[in-house]
């Protein structure tokens, strides 16, 4: 303790974990997630496919991420400057994580930066919902309301994933994106319930992100082989639907008749097809890292 | 119907057709303001931390929340508005609080506090 607190205790102290540690006004408290998790494959699971499936729900998590640190300094408010970057963020952290874990499954060496960096547009197997540019803040919240609603029940089933990495990755990110979810929610319904011209824009926004809500229920063939260790995405969908129609009601809005976004031969996001946006993202993302190589900061 | 009737001024953030929208109200420029106060996880009381802006109680919770505990700080928040606070003014200053300076026999020093005694 300083000499100054003797006499005076300042709001600081008063919110203060550490207090003896001067540099950290309101201590640290953080946690590893992953401390002391054994990381090797667990028996029966094939590698390959566990490597995968992190990479769909690290690429999601990434690349959204990307879209949402997008708004920064083109929010209305400087509090939602602050509630955007703190999703960006959580996301980001969820998707090294994973991205870590893929790695970690892999067992080539390679890391979550030569994922990030290092790969082409073929190679994320992110779903097609997260790569849209946004036209707008509405569309920002609608997508992140169906983003966080299909999220967050993965998330819950994979908290009993016989992946232990897993299931503490989904026990962690499970509190941040009931969060975010929440945040959307509250915005989709204040929007659609608003002004006429807001009510107008939250359905163009939703006409323009459903097309690509179909694709996020497909089961594919790794998620079929990783029983017990994956979530199957068909299974979460009666969830997903009743908490969207909640909050549609509760804001005036319908559920939209538009058909869903095209297969490509079968294949979508998680196959590796995606559309031209996602190139845009990449070349943004990994233009540092590609015009360095090997550089560190 | 003129331009500066149709697109007033006060709404901020660019001009916006106020003609045809279905007010409930008085059109603000600005969400109003609040107080945030917070409580540590080892704190006893709320702390006031600072002050935001918000279109109510419960977006002011929230906007709170992500830009006054974002480093682990608190366990609860309380939001009050900015307008239901009454203060006492810098003028009062001598009246208010000059005639405490000298009456030390309210200081309870002239015994021990046990040290069973927490947060005195």
């Amino acid at each position: 303790m300083t000499e100054f607190s003797d006499h005076e205790e300042t709001a600081y102290e008063a919110l203060s974990l550490d207090a003896d540690d001067p540099r950290w006004a309101f201590g640290t408290g953080f946690s590893d997630p992953l401390a002391g998790i054994d990381t090797s494959v667990p028996e029966n699971v094939d590698a390959a496919d566990l490597t995968a499936y992190c990479l769909m729900l690290g690429d999601d998590a990434l690349v959204l991420s990307h879209r949402l640190q997008q708004w920064i300094t083109r929010l209305p408010e400087l509090e939602e400057e602050a509630a955007v970057a703190n999703v960006a963020l959580d996301l980001l952290g969820q998707a090294r994580l994973l991205l870590s874990r893929a790695a970690a499954a892999e067992g080539s060496g390679r890391s979550e930066d030569d994922y990030a960096y290092r790969r082409e547009q073929h190679e994320f197997l992110n779903v097609r919902l997260v790569e849209r540019a946004d036209a707008d803040f509405a569309e920002m919240v609608t997508r992140l309301l169906i983003f966080s609603a299909f999220r967050l029940a993965v998330l819950q089933r994979l908290r009993d994933s016989r992946d232990p990495v897993l299931a503490a990755i989904a026990a962690k990110a499970t509190n941040e994106v009931t969060y975010h979810r929440d945040y959307a929610a509250g915005w989709v319904v204040r929007l659609g319930d608003g002004t006429e011209g807001s009510h107008d824009r939250m359905v163009a926004a939703l006409d323009a992100v459903w097309p690509y809500v179909d694709e996020l229920f497909r089961t594919g063939d790794v998620e079929r082989r990783l029983t017990g260790v994956a979530v199957d995405p068909g299974e979460v969908r009666n969830e997903v639907e009743t908490v969207l129609e909640q909050v549609f009601s509760e804001a005036g809005l319908k559920r939209p008749d538009v058909p869903p976004a095209a297969l490509v031969s079968g294949r979508a996001g998680r196959e590796g097809v995606h559309t031209e946006a996602l190139s845009y993202i990449l070349a943004e993302l990994q233009s540092v890292a590609r015009s360095h190589p090997g550089a560190e900061w | 119907m003129s331009i500066d009737q149709a697109y007033p001024a006060e709404v901020g953030h660019g001009a916006v057709p106020m003609a045809d929208a279905a007010a409930a109200g008085p059109v603000r420029a600005d969400w109003p303001l609040w107080e945030v106060f917070l409580r540590g996880k080892r704190g006893l009381n709320h702390v006031h931390v600072g002050s935001l802006h918000a279109a109510d109680a419960e977006m002011a919770l929230r906007h709170a929340r992500d830009v006054y505990t974002r480093r682990n700080e608190g366990v609860s928040i309380w939001v009050v508005p900015t307008a239901a606070i009454t203060a006492s003014s810098p003028d009062e200053k001598d009246p208010f609080f000059a005639p405490s300076g000298d009456k030390v026999y309210r200081h309870p020093t002239f015994y021990d506090i046990p040290d069973s005694v927490p947060h005195m």
